[in-house]
């Protein structure tokens, strides 16, 4: 039997969870180390796939598909494009560098590593699925991994709020989002969950109109949509690190990458006709969330909210509905995704020693942990959007596609990234630079070598496609080549 | 009528029913003739006659293509009959494996009484005539009432059992007097023969949907729908508690088993609201089962209300009355028997180890025994619906329906409180992960019988949820079957 590359990639990280579970308790080393193994293999798969991908052919490529029930048109189907491609290789890259920032992680490190690479499996799935069912499955498959993680290895103060909030905020989201697209499946009498048939399936305008918010919204709750936002500064707030760079760095882009594929891409009419709230909502969202982000004094919600702020402008790049918007959000999805993960792994390593998170509380730590301050600021200047950095070339389009199909818009987000500025700049004067708190001279430790070489790789990944847009642009321009196509040329 | 004899003869094709009252007369002539043999060899007879009981079902079903009515038009054997027989005996045996671990159920009284509540379960699926589902009915009820009072030294079992019967008495009376409204209308107590005599329209649709209503009611109860459903968070919380995983499982799938085959047949002829009133109930069972549910404080009584929910998701699939919703309902309660068979199974196992059934004592189930919290967390998922678990697939087909039918509206009352149950059981979830057990005694299990029905139920919820095709081919023959009049 052909089996896609993907098939391996997603399951992978499934059967390194299921071994690691199987594992005995009294086992500290084998779980984490089964992990690395496990996650730097898909990652090397998932470069291994970028690279082989027939820029020129466009399309699916990587397609496996299995009948799973055909009496309703559901199969196991797999195959990347151009959208969905980089975000399947930072899946890989978070995840890789989530297990590496959690190395030391002392309490049941087993369940831990095993609920990591459900998380890791459930995303891969996701971002490979061409089946709206198999996306649900794989999907609605990480709702107790998030939840256990945040809820026993989060912050002690905010894990149960955290973890019911996220949680049920999703599953709320995803299970909106399925009425519409069984609505599609079966109000339509297409009967069948396969995407590419759907697409093909003509809907009338009024049923893509009145189902369209269903599917987009839905899953734009996922994504972090203004104001189904909320979730999400709390959620990645409450959860520990390697869980909040996956859930700020991957699982956003899963809600904003489903909304696309069953959203915008088997609805374009009804995209066409909501547009306008659309870019509305997010325009808030940038703005909105780049401002709270602005008076937090917990460290970790300025990021937080730095998420919901730029997850606007993936959004923004979406409702333009024109290629530079949808090629600035494709590529925004992937930037801002290394960006994050690099932030909470800084967080996370902050906190780790100085077991605070208070902003006031915090300073001078450039002395003690360089490296650490130079990927703080090397993120920082990727979210303000400087040219040279990754942001530049997904933020840059954006603004374009904006401008293109509403002016004010552009303007307004424009300013959202001024605040954004201002936010990170002040974030890293107070707590990278300045006087060390004097209890914490002498006592707080640098990071250690496999953090250091994880923030070197992030950075660098965000530095490369800064000076280099052609690593990604011609990929993510094949995907939007489709997306166009579908929506009629404009 | 479409009476045929079909290529069986009438004896043959109600083999597992005779099956049972052999092993039903068996089980209790062991007690008598050999006293000294262990209790536990009256359970596993059982369970080896209840699988040979499954197979002959199995049998029997390959050999007939539509329905088969038997008995003059009593019964009519068809697919849908053969594969809820098949469900109610896996819960039955499951049942009967579970209660050895019981010292106070393991008696030829129980197993008897199991065995012939069985019996009727299996002839109310088959039933195609208003005086057999009323005598099946009964059939099937009256051993569960003794049974849920079972534990007879302590008064809340006998609570519960006494409750139980009052409220089943009325139900069914209630039920009895809509019947006769039927046989009024139509000279016919046959029900594909009611349906021809009806559709001249002579009758007042108000006068036939509340013929509807009456019926509604006494099925209502079997399956704990609201608003017939107050008996069912006290009997569940005072029976035994592997008599009230019976309860919630096969005895409800056999409430589904008599409505979904009305459903198909008479009610959309008799009253042109009945779709709605069933949606009506749907909705109802899910607002205040979820609603009550998130306060409880005792497991078993969580698990009740759950179930008052659960039973509004099916009734969703029954309200579309299509195909599809057909289908929905019978993987949903075959997924529904394995995972909430293993939710019981837990409280019975934990609730004896703490001697209480309060959900504040699951407080670190992860280190008392992590294979029991982390079998909880597969039961609950399930029954919140997520993959890949098998209550996934059951949701989503009945979901399907529902939009099929053109019910969306249903459909999205029914995931926003699929959003509500995850709330109660992620709580749930909340205290057996992550707080500190409050008093440590072990978690035994002392018998292989307890540990081998529980690797079924597990291993059932995860088959039904990854591997959809065959379950589904199943769901699919019953439900076409039904609807063949």
């Amino acid at each position: 039997m052909h089996l896609s590359v993907l098939t391996f990639i997603i399951a992978l990280p499934l059967l390194t969870g299921i071994v690691i579970l199987l594992l005995p308790m009294s086992e500290k080393k084998a779980p984490r180390l089964l992990a690395l193994i496990s996650s730097l293999i898909a990652l090397a798969l998932s470069v291994w796939a970028y690279a082989r991908y027939d820029i020129p052919a466009g399309g699916y490529q990587f397609i496996q598909k299995v009948d799973w029930l055909p009496a309703l048109g559901i199969s196991y189907h797999v195959g990347v494009d151009g959208i969905s491609l980089p975000l399947v290789l930072l899946a890989g890259i978070v995840t890789a560098s989530g297990v590496a920032v959690s190395w030391n992680i002392e309490e049941r490190p087993r369940e831990f590593f095993s609920f990591l690479m459900f998380l890791a499996a459930s995303v891969f799935g996701v971002f490979c699925s061409l089946d709206l069912f198999m996306l649900f499955f794989f999907f609605e498959m990480a709702v107790f991994p998030k939840y256990l993680m945040i809820l026993i290895w989060g912050s002690p103060k905010t894990r149960e709020y955290g973890a019911m909030k996220l949680t049920l905020y999703l599953f709320l989201g995803s299970v909106v989002a399925l009425v519409g697209v069984l609505a599609m499946v079966f109000l339509s009498g297409a009967n069948t969950f396969d995407m590419l048939a759907l697409e093909k399936a003509g809907f009338a305008a009024d049923f893509q109109r009145l189902w369209f918010p269903f599917v987009f919204f839905g899953f734009a709750v996922l994504g972090g949509l203004f104001p189904f936002h909320s979730w999400a500064p709390d959620g990645h707030v409450a959860a520990p690190t390697a869980v909040s760079m996956l859930l700020a760095g991957v699982e956003m882009k899963v809600g904003a990458f489903a909304a696309l594929r069953a959203g915008i891409m088997l609805l374009p009419e009804g995209a066409r006709y909501w547009a306008y709230v659309i870019l509305a909502l997010a325009t808030v969202n940038v703005v909105y969330g780049a401002l709270i982000a602005l008076v937090q004094t917990d460290f970790k919600y300025v990021i937080g909210f730095s998420s919901v702020s730029h997850m606007g402008l993936v959004m923004i790049g979406f409702a333009t509905l024109n290629r530079e918007g949808l090629m600035g959000a494709g590529l925004q999805m992937f930037s801002h995704g290394v960006m994050t993960a690099l932030f909470f792994a800084i967080v996370g390593m902050v906190y780790d020693r100085t077991h605070t998170r208070e902003i006031n509380r915090l300073g001078g730590l450039i002395k003690v942990m360089p490296m650490a301050a130079v990927g703080f600021i090397i993120s920082g200047l990727v979210s303000m959007g400087m040219p040279g950095f990754s942001g530049f070339t997904a933020e840059f389009p954006v603004f374009m596609g904006a401008w293109r199909s509403a002016p004010i818009v552009a303007v307004v987000a424009v300013l959202g990234i001024i605040v954004t500025a201002g936010y990170i700049l002040l974030v890293v004067r107070r707590v990278f630079f300045g006087e060390l708190p004097e209890n914490m001279t002498g006592i707080i430790e640098n990071v250690s070598g496999l953090d250091k070489f994880t923030i070197g790789f992030l950075s660098l990944i965000m530095i490369a496609l800064g000076l280099f847009p052609s690593l990604m642009v011609p990929l993510v321009n094949s995907g939007v080549d489709r997306i166009l196509l579908i929506l009629g040329g404009r | 009528m479409g009476i045929s004899s079909g290529n069986i003869t009438p004896i043959l094709s109600i083999l597992p029913e005779i099956l049972l009252l052999i092993l039903a007369l068996v089980v209790l002539g062991l007690d008598l003739g050999l006293k000294k043999f262990s209790p536990a060899l009256i359970g596993w007879v059982t369970v080896v006659g209840l699988i040979f009981s499954a197979i002959g079902g199995v049998m029997i079903s390959g050999h007939q293509s539509g329905g088969l009515y038997i008995w003059g038009g009593m019964l009519r054997q068809d697919a849908a009959a053969s594969v809820f027989q098949v469900i109610f005996i896996t819960g039955a045996a499951l049942t009967a494996f579970f209660a050895l671990e019981d010292s106070k159920c393991v008696s030829a009284e129980f197993y008897f009484l199991l065995l012939i509540s069985t019996l009727g379960m299996c002839l109310l699926a088959a039933s195609s005539d208003l005086i057999m589902i009323y005598l099946s009915l009964e059939l099937a009820s009256i051993p569960l009432y003794i049974l849920a009072g079972f534990h007879y030294r302590e008064t809340s079992s006998v609570e519960a059992g006494l409750k139980y019967m009052l409220y089943g008495a009325v139900a069914s009376t209630i039920m009895v007097f809509g019947f006769t409204f039927l046989y009024g209308f139509s000279g016919t107590t046959q029900l594909y023969a009611i349906n021809a005599a009806i559709q001249t329209g002579q009758i007042p649709p108000m006068v036939t949907t509340m013929a509807v209503m009456l019926i509604l009611a006494g099925v209502g109860y079997k399956i704990s729908a609201v608003p017939f459903h107050f008996w069912a968070p006290d009997v569940y919380e005072g029976a035994p508690t592997v008599v009230a995983g019976f309860i919630s499982t096969a005895s409800k799938a056999a409430g589904f088993a008599v409505l979904l085959r009305l459903a198909l047949t008479i009610l959309p002829v008799l009253s042109p609201y009945s779709p709605y009133l069933l949606a009506a109930m749907a909705v109802a069972s899910m607002l205040v089962g979820n609603l009550l549910a998130i306060n409880q404080k005792n497991f078993k009584r969580l698990l009740a209300y759950s179930s008052i929910a659960q039973a509004g998701y099916i009734l969703v699939g029954v309200a579309a009355s299509n195909n599809l919703g057909a289908a929905g309902v019978t993987y949903y309660l075959m997924a529904y028997l394995v995972t909430n068979l293993t939710a019981f199974a837990l409280a019975q196992v934990i609730g004896q180890a703490n001697s209480n059934d309060d959900i504040s004592s699951l407080a670190g189930l992860t280190q008392r025994s992590p294979v029991l919290a982390f079998s909880l967390l597969v039961s609950l998922l399930s029954l919140g619906g997520i993959p890949p678990f098998a209550g996934f697939v059951g949701k989503l087909l009945v979901f399907s329906a529902g939009v099929q039918a053109g019910m969306a509206w249903l459909v999205i009352v029914a995931v926003l409180n699929s959003v509500l149950s995850l709330y109660y059981y992620l709580k749930v979830l909340k205290i057996a992960f992550l707080d500190h057990p409050r008093e440590t005694p072990l978690i035994k299990i002392e018998t292989n019988s307890w540990r081998i029905a529980f690797i079924v139920c597990l291993a059932g919820i995860l088959i039904l949820g990854v591997i959809i095709l065959p379950w589904y081919g199943w769901s699919i023959t019953a439900a076409s079957s039904l609807a063949l009049y």
